[in-house]
């Protein structure tokens, strides 16, 4: 009997004991380099900066926050290592922050509303507007001045009222990628290059009974970046544009109607994959991957993801097709990993010494190779050498372009894109009379969004 | 006198201090938070602006008055009625089913195993799960052509016709284990004297579905309906996963309305009321749950 109760006991204590050090081994460490797959963003204490000062104007001692999503998507300790070199040069200590984009987007918002954001934030440009009226990232424009930065090596900076509050630090290009297997089953040799001979080549794939559409446009309103990257990757292949002197331009706007109507083509003649309400970029990327779909719009990064799920796929890049008798420089969509300054960071001086580090050619270099990027650097020369050929075949399309994305710097950028998205939805069901009355609605939302 | 009074105090002191650490987390976790989110939904907008304004009433006057939360509560009482009455329906049902004298201890144990199965996935799990299996190309299409039962690709989650109805189906399919499995328990506490006296009455076992089964289940299937009301009512991760509110707001519900007006539109005040007008929904439920748990005591 007491043997029973002793081994009772025991078994308690070993079950609390178990339970108590598997929270403690959950609850997760405050080491340099801290991962999380947990969408709730339990790292929000984290977020306060625990900036450490033992001396002045050199930075050594200082411990600075840099949150950002980069970390997960590049090779296993590159970012550590590109960090460490930084370290070493200038004594500043960088504590990397890494999850994935959407809890990183989640944890900085967070951040802001407390003023709690790490020193260094990777940011996307349609964050910054709001960020920015916040009042919660600082002008980088002034900190540049003041250390003595030259930007002009910079290819793009985003900015507020005049001010840059990000740096894109690279770019990722949303070419159109191509399967031709579908296009060589079809008989199709050429890859079209305007938009007359896109719908003639994806009448000719379109099969139905072997479940193969020609596009695939992902409009689901829960992440409406297909607006951005899908819809709008069209009008500026062709030289257009959705805004003028920085306000909504959709109506009265001939590049825009005749967008919204070709997809409408595209869409009645039921050219699109089925679902397209409902689809995100990643579902979208899995219809391409699984052979079902001829042409989509997406970025370059999800190139070895495609390459990986369908080895014997023979992809190719091309150009968005234009409208029909333009003949001007084509505009490529992109999107970036950005970088700003929290405006709580008390080592800003530390912190710009940091983003022109990264933003150095060599290093900036070596980061757009890791990411399978474009340098963010006009002067960085990133060696491809080992690239695949496809990545270099979308390096010249993309240097044959210029890059835009008129959604960076927007107030409410997703809430613009997800109205543009509902409007559209109603344009393709038949429920709004035409293109004009669509683009009439949403320019009325977006002026208030811009108000 | 004092030595007795302090020890009086003492006495009566002491339960509630086993119970201060709670309380002071709940207040910390629970009354505070709450209190800030009242008391933003009274200003013109906080979090993102310095200097917030009061306007008394007036976001709640605007909330009621947009088009986008009228559709969502209408949304919202369709889902959450249809939920908890399915809820209950196949909860009765498969409870019934598992408690059954017809089929072998073991036999039940696994069916009890494999009914309790959509319970134990979170809602991201339950949501790509779905969304794979209702894509056009996915698997519910494919086995409805192979039936003959539809010639064409159903947008299940894309299509305003079937978007609502499929995601209320999703919540119904990872619901009812929780009734199946109350239930149950509700149901073997149901003392076998009263079916046998019935038998002898002459009764059928419709009828002592009806007299005996379901008025002694009376006071949990209360409890189980007003609390799936609340839960479901907050429902958000599987709308969001699955639809985002789409499309068109063919499945926006008062959850995604919240978080469209905060963390989408930075519209933090408005955000705020919304969710009040749902605080207050569900404290009257609450207030409801906790007069039957008392008049059950």
């Amino acid at each position: 009997m007491k043997l029973k109760t002793i081994l009772k006991k025991g078994i308690s204590v070993l079950a609390a004991g178990s339970m108590i050090f598997a929270l403690t081994a959950c609850g997760g460490g405050s080491s340099s380099d801290e991962t999380s797959d947990e969408s709730t963003g339990t790292d929000s204490a984290d977020t306060e900066s625990t900036s450490t000062d033992d001396s002045g104007g050199s930075g050594e001692g200082v411990t600075l926050e840099f949150q950002q999503w980069w970390g997960v998507e590049l090779p296993e300790g590159f970012l550590d290592e590109i960090c460490q070199d930084f370290t070493d040069e200038t004594g500043i200590n960088i504590e990397l922050l890494s999850n994935p984009y959407a809890d990183t987007k989640t944890q900085i918002a967070a951040g802001a509303a407390s003023g709690t954001m790490a020193d260094v934030v990777g940011l996307d440009g349609s964050w910054v507007y709001d960020f920015a009226k916040q009042g919660s990232i600082a002008n980088l424009t002034e900190l540049m001045e003041t250390s003595g930065y030259d930007d002009s090596q910079l290819s793009d900076q985003v900015q507020f009222e005049g001010n840059t509050y990000m740096i894109p630090v690279v770019n990722f290009a949303y070419p159109m990628y191509v399967n031709m297997d579908i296009l060589n089953e079809a008989g199709v040799t050429e890859v079209p290059k305007t938009r007359s001979e896109f719908l003639e080549v994806a009448k000719k794939v379109t099969n139905p009974d072997e479940n193969v559409s020609a596009f695939a446009i992902p409009l689901s309103t829960e992440s409406p970046s297909g607006i951005q990257n899908n819809f709008m990757s069209w009008l500026w292949a062709s030289g257009g544009s959705m805004l003028k002197d920085g306000q909504p331009n959709l109506t009265d706007n001939e590049d825009m109607t005749a967008t919204v109507d070709f997809i409408k083509q595209l869409y009645d003649e039921n050219l699109m994959i089925a679902g397209t309400y409902a689809m995100e970029e990643a579902d979208m990327v899995e219809e391409f991957t699984n052979g079902r779909v001829a042409f989509m719009i997406d970025s370059l990064a999800h190139l070895l993801t495609i390459q990986e799920g369908a080895p014997d796929m023979n992809i190719a890049f091309m150009k968005v097709p234009v409208q029909d008798g333009y003949t001007g420089e084509s505009g490529m969509d992109v999107a970036n990993w950005g970088i700003g300054i929290a405006e709580n960071c008390e080592y800003k001086e530390e912190a710009i010494q940091f983003v022109e580090y990264l933003m150095s050619p060599e290093v900036n270099a070596k980061l757009a190779v890791a990411a399978n990027a474009f340098p963010g650097n006009v002067n960085a020369e990133p060696d491809y050498a080992d690239a695949d050929q496809l990545f270099m075949d979308a390096y010249e399309l993309f240097q044959e372009s210029y890059a835009i994305n008129e959604f960076t710097g927007l107030p409410t950028s997703e809430e613009l894109m997800r109205s543009f998205d509902e409007q559209l939805q109603l344009y393709l069901d038949g429920d709004t009379a035409s293109a004009e009355d669509m683009l009439s609605e949403t320019q009325t939302i977006w002026e208030e969004a811009f108000q | 006198m004092r030595a007795k009074k302090v020890s009086n105090f003492k006495k009566k002191s002491t339960p509630y201090l086993y119970l201060l650490p709670t309380i002071i987390l709940m207040f910390l976790l629970l009354i505070i938070p709450i209190g800030m989110v009242v008391g933003y939904s009274f200003f013109d907008n906080v979090i993102i602006n310095d200097n917030p304004k009061f306007v008394g009433l007036q976001n709640y006057i605007e909330i009621l008055q947009d088009k986008t939360f009228l559709i969502a509560v209408k949304n919202t009482l369709y889902f959450v009625g249809v939920s908890v009455a399915a809820h209950l329906l196949l909860g009765v049902a498969f409870a019934m089913l598992l408690n059954t004298r017809y089929l072998g201890t073991k036999t039940k144990a696994l069916f009890r195993v494999l009914y309790v199965l959509p319970w134990m996935f979170t809602a991201s799990v339950i949501a790509i799960l779905w969304k794979m299996m209702l894509n056009p190309s996915g698997i519910v299409n494919y086995l409805l052509e192979v039936l003959r039962l539809s010639g064409n690709q159903i947008e299940w989650l894309g299509s305003r016709q079937f978007a609502l109805l499929s995601v209320t189906f999703i919540n119904i399919w990872s619901g009812y284990p929780f009734y199946m499995i109350s239930i149950l328990a509700g149901l073997q506490g149901i003392s076998t004297d009263l079916y046998e006296a019935s038998s002898l009455d002459g009764a059928n076992s419709i009828q002592q579905f009806f007299r005996i089964t379901i008025p002694q289940l009376k006071p949990i299937l209360i409890s189980l309906i007003m609390l799936d009301f609340v839960w479901t009512i907050q429902q958000f991760a599987l709308i969001w996963m699955t639809t985002g509110g789409g499309p068109i707001n063919a499945t926006e519900m008062l959850s995604t309305y919240i978080y469209k007006q905060g963390f989408s539109k930075y519209q933090y005040s408005m955000a705020s009321a919304s969710a009040c007008i749902v605080l207050v929904v569900c404290t009257i439920i609450a207030v409801f749950y906790v007069r039957h748990q008392k008049a059950r005591d």
